[in-house]
């Protein structure tokens, strides 16, 4: 690697070198922070995967040093790699901030948001990307797309209503187990995820498939409806498995362990698949030697109060006004800026009548 | 009477069959190519004639041409685009169905400039019966040495295989094509790279359209050069329009880019003006996926200049007043035509052939669709005419593939020339179902050639 040239890129006035061949994407992901664009399909470790979903969009408003001309579309900044020279707007351009949440309209229009009985809510890609672009009405006033649910095996279920295509599934199938038996039916917004005749997904590795699903349309049906994932607590733990790397996340309320997951990375990717055994059926903590809390360091209801923390990213503090062009970076969830609720002016019990919202607003001005 | 180069010996009887297009002067192109020049003079010649590409997006074929890789020890492939899929096109067919050595040396002549050994015509699934008649003809070319090893005694060798998709509009993009050639679902790849650069089984790759193909042939025997003589601008040759709609000859006509939309529209040698005598009210000039043009804007340019159908004039004045030449199907609607059931009707195909693979196309077709039919059948509201053009605004250039933008500029186009109608149509929805609206604001001064 080390013969490879090394770009310069410069991503909402930051830059970074990078390695001949990189994508805007992972040179963006190297700078980190806001920076990184939102990626629902594309995945580091499934080749192939990415320029689906359309939500990692950038513009590029010079092409490289040696062709300064910008591109006249947004480009999908998984799939384009970088040029010497070249010049990315993420956040700090309105047309891909407006793309985006035409994207994220589109993505929402036919998906169910039935998150508060979702398993994937609270580490949903698709959730984090509509608080951060999503808007809080639809315009769209159809009756949604909806499927039956179907189970592929007996361990996970397909939930096709809440699906967004992205591929990855289908991907894992054909790079991790050689041979794939699922894959994408029909054409156009009826394209379902399916194994056209009902059929067993019967593959060693075939769970990670749910760890790679960015929605809960692929989810543990050994964990289904048993708990929410923010009120467990993610554990590293570790199993001399014979047929996997053993490294797993459990995670755990009191002494039980109520699922096992893949250990996935700051972006939300898995770092070694591991096999059905581990997955699902090691769910006893003697199973495991456990390592410690996992530390999630990411935009999800997960990371909210105590398990927040930093996987060795480097955030460009210094140049954050820059980055935001004089906007204030918004912290996801962070109810107590917003709401007034928790401002020490308004003594509640100082009320002699239940509290009214005008109490609230009156100290606003 | 336009100059015609590729459908003049088009009605000769049994102009199918190699014995009668032999001694029509068939397969000079291929003596001519092979005997005495090289590959790269034969792209050279395509060059100089300045054929654009008549698939739709006009892009210069020698050019594309030159950009093929061409790596040690990797076969190359030519790939014939015949999923001729467009609502108003039927060019192609025609052109296969009447004079299909015409396409076959074509083929011949281009699969040695770019050095394809092995050659694909993929057709489209619903052309059964023109896969029997190339098939036919490629079985006669290789009888009389024209196919199969050493043509000519040139030591070159070439194969042409017929494939046939099945029936889906996505697969005329060349990338998805090239995916569905091998197999696969027909889904566009994500460019780059380029087919010139890794196409048909990670080999370089052109995708050609049928027409363009057989256009080489005439710039072959007659030379680059002399080819761009004919035409105008950088519109050179000649071009096939399958016109269709309400007109008195609805058909294929081979027009040398020189002439006026009007006289396309109204002289008797082509369209032979609006039938039953109706008025003119707008036109799709190059195929469904192409902005619609109220008739003012049709005829006279947004200066007020003559409007002729050649790639440039069709197109000045942007999308604002302008459209596209496109893959030359022309659409022309008259008076009785409602706009509104006709961008309805765009939406619904547009929405069923999104491959659904990216998602702005997947959702906002089928989106675009439901409130189209809630305007047409009288339920829209006037909200919706801007909740489509903000939906299509945010379809438009942030798909993979051009079908994105093809189901978008139908729509914006109706509304930005129409919108009028479709506000009528919210405001008059009883009415709308029964009469339509529109005519004497849009057509008004329109002079009927005798």
């Amino acid at each position: 690697m080390s013969e490879q040239p090394l770009f310069k890129v410069t991503i909402d006035n930051i830059t970074v070198e990078v390695p001949a061949g990189t994508t805007i994407l992972n040179a963006a992901r190297k700078i980190g922070g806001d920076v990184a664009p939102p990626a629902m399909c594309y995945y580091s470790k499934l080749e192939g995967s990415g320029g689906k979903c359309r939500t990692c969009l950038v513009e590029v408003s010079k092409g490289s040093e040696k062709d300064p001309r910008p591109m006249p579309k947004l480009v999908a900044s998984c799939r384009t790699t970088v040029m010497d020279g070249m010049e990315v707007k993420n956040i700090t351009s309105d047309r891909v901030m407006d793309a985006r949440s035409g994207v994220v309209e589109f993505l929402l229009i036919n998906h169910p948001l039935d998150c508060p009985v979702c398993d994937q809510a609270g580490e949903c890609h698709l959730q984090d990307l509509s608080y951060e672009h999503g808007k809080a009405g639809t315009r769209y006033e159809f009756q949604r797309r909806t499927f039956k649910k179907h189970d592929l095996g007996d361990k996970i279920q397909l939930h096709m209503t809440r699906c967004i295509l992205c591929y990855r599934c289908v991907f894992t199938a054909d790079q991790l187990t050689g041979k794939r038996e699922h894959g994408v039916l029909d054409r156009g917004d009826h394209a379902e995820i399916a194994t056209y005749i009902e059929k067993n997904l019967s593959n060693e590795f075939i769970g990670n498939v749910i760890d790679v699903c960015p929605v809960g349309a692929l989810t543990d049906k050994t964990f289904r409806f048993k708990n929410r994932v923010w009120f467990l607590k993610p554990m590293d733990a570790h199993r001399d498995c014979p047929t996997c790397s053993g490294k797993v996340t459990l995670w755990n309320r009191g002494d039980e362990v109520f699922r096992v997951t893949a250990r996935k990375d700051q972006w939300g990717e898995v770092e070694d698949w591991i096999c059905n055994t581990c997955r699902f059926d090691k769910k006893q903590t003697s199973d495991w030697v456990i390592e410690g809390p996992r530390l999630i360091d990411r935009h999800s209801v997960i990371s909210q109060g105590h398990y927040a923390g930093k996987v060795g990213t480097h955030k460009p503090t210094e140049t954050f006004e820059a980055v935001h062009a004089g906007r204030q970076p918004k912290l996801l969830m962070d109810i107590h800026s917003v709401s007034e609720v928790n401002k020490p002016e308004i003594t509640l019990s100082k009320l002699d009548r239940p509290a009214h919202s005008t109490d609230f607003t009156s100290n606003k001005d | 009477m336009g100059v015609k180069l590729l459908l003049e010996k088009a009605h000769v009887p049994g102009i199918r069959y190699f014995e009668t297009y032999r001694k029509e002067g068939g397969y000079r192109a291929v003596e001519k190519a092979l005997k005495q020049m090289d590959p790269a003079s034969i792209v050279e010649e395509v060059k100089k004639s300045g054929l654009r590409g008549r698939g739709g997006a006009g892009f210069p074929a020698g050019m594309k041409w030159s950009f093929i890789a061409k790596p040690e020890g990797v076969p190359r492939h030519l790939v014939c685009n015949a999923d001729e899929s467009e609502p108003g096109t039927f060019k192609d067919r025609y052109l296969m169905e009447f004079i299909p050595h015409l396409l076959i040396e074509g083929l011949i002549v281009s699969s040695f400039a770019l050095g394809s050994n092995d050659t694909y015509i993929y057709i489209r699934g619903e052309y059964a019966w023109i896969v029997d008649i190339l098939e036919q003809a490629i079985e006669e070319a290789k009888a009389n040495g024209f196919l199969g090893k050493n043509i000519l005694g040139s030591g070159f060798d070439c194969n042409i295989y017929v494939q046939r998709g099945a029936g889906a509009y996505i697969c005329g993009e060349e990338t998805a094509l090239i995916e569905s050639l091998e197999g696969k679902r027909g889904n566009p790849r994500i460019k780059p790279p380029f087919p010139a650069i890794e196409g048909l089984w990670r080999r370089p790759t052109v995708v050609n359209n049928v027409e363009t193909l057989a256009a080489v042939v005439p710039i072959i025997n007659m030379g680059g050069d002399e080819y761009a003589k004919i035409g105008v601008g950088r519109s050179t040759g000649t071009k096939l329009i399958s016109a269709c709609g309400n007109i008195n000859k609805p058909g294929v006509y081979e027009i040398d880019m020189t002439i006026s939309v009007e006289e396309f529209i109204y002289s008797d040698e082509y369209c032979g003006g609006i039938a039953n005598g109706k008025r003119l009210k707008a036109c799709i000039p190059g195929g469904s996926s192409v902005p619609i043009l109220p008739a003012n804007l049709l005829l006279k340019t947004a200066k007020g200049e003559t409007r002729y159908m050649n790639y440039e004039s069709l197109s000045d004045g942007g999308f604002a007043t302008g459209s596209m030449m496109g893959s030359g199907g022309f659409i022309v609607l008259d008076e009785d035509q409602c706009i509104v059931k006709n961008t309805y009707t765009l939406a619904r195909f547009y929405r069923h052939e999104s491959c659904g693979q990216c998602s702005p196309c997947r959702e906002g077709t089928g989106w675009m669709e439901k409130i189209l039919k809630n305007i047409d059948t009288g339920k829209g509201k006037m909200s919706d005419i801007d909740l489509l053009w903000d939906i299509q605004r945010k379809i438009e250039g942030n798909t993979i593939c051009p079908l994105g933008d093809a189901a978008a500029w139908p729509v914006a186009a109706a509304i930005r020339h129409f919108r009028d109608e479709f506000e009528w149509h919210v405001n008059h929805p009883e009415e709308a179902q029964k009469r339509n609206y529109g005519l004497a604001h849009y057509a008004d001064p329109i002079h009927v050639p005798a």
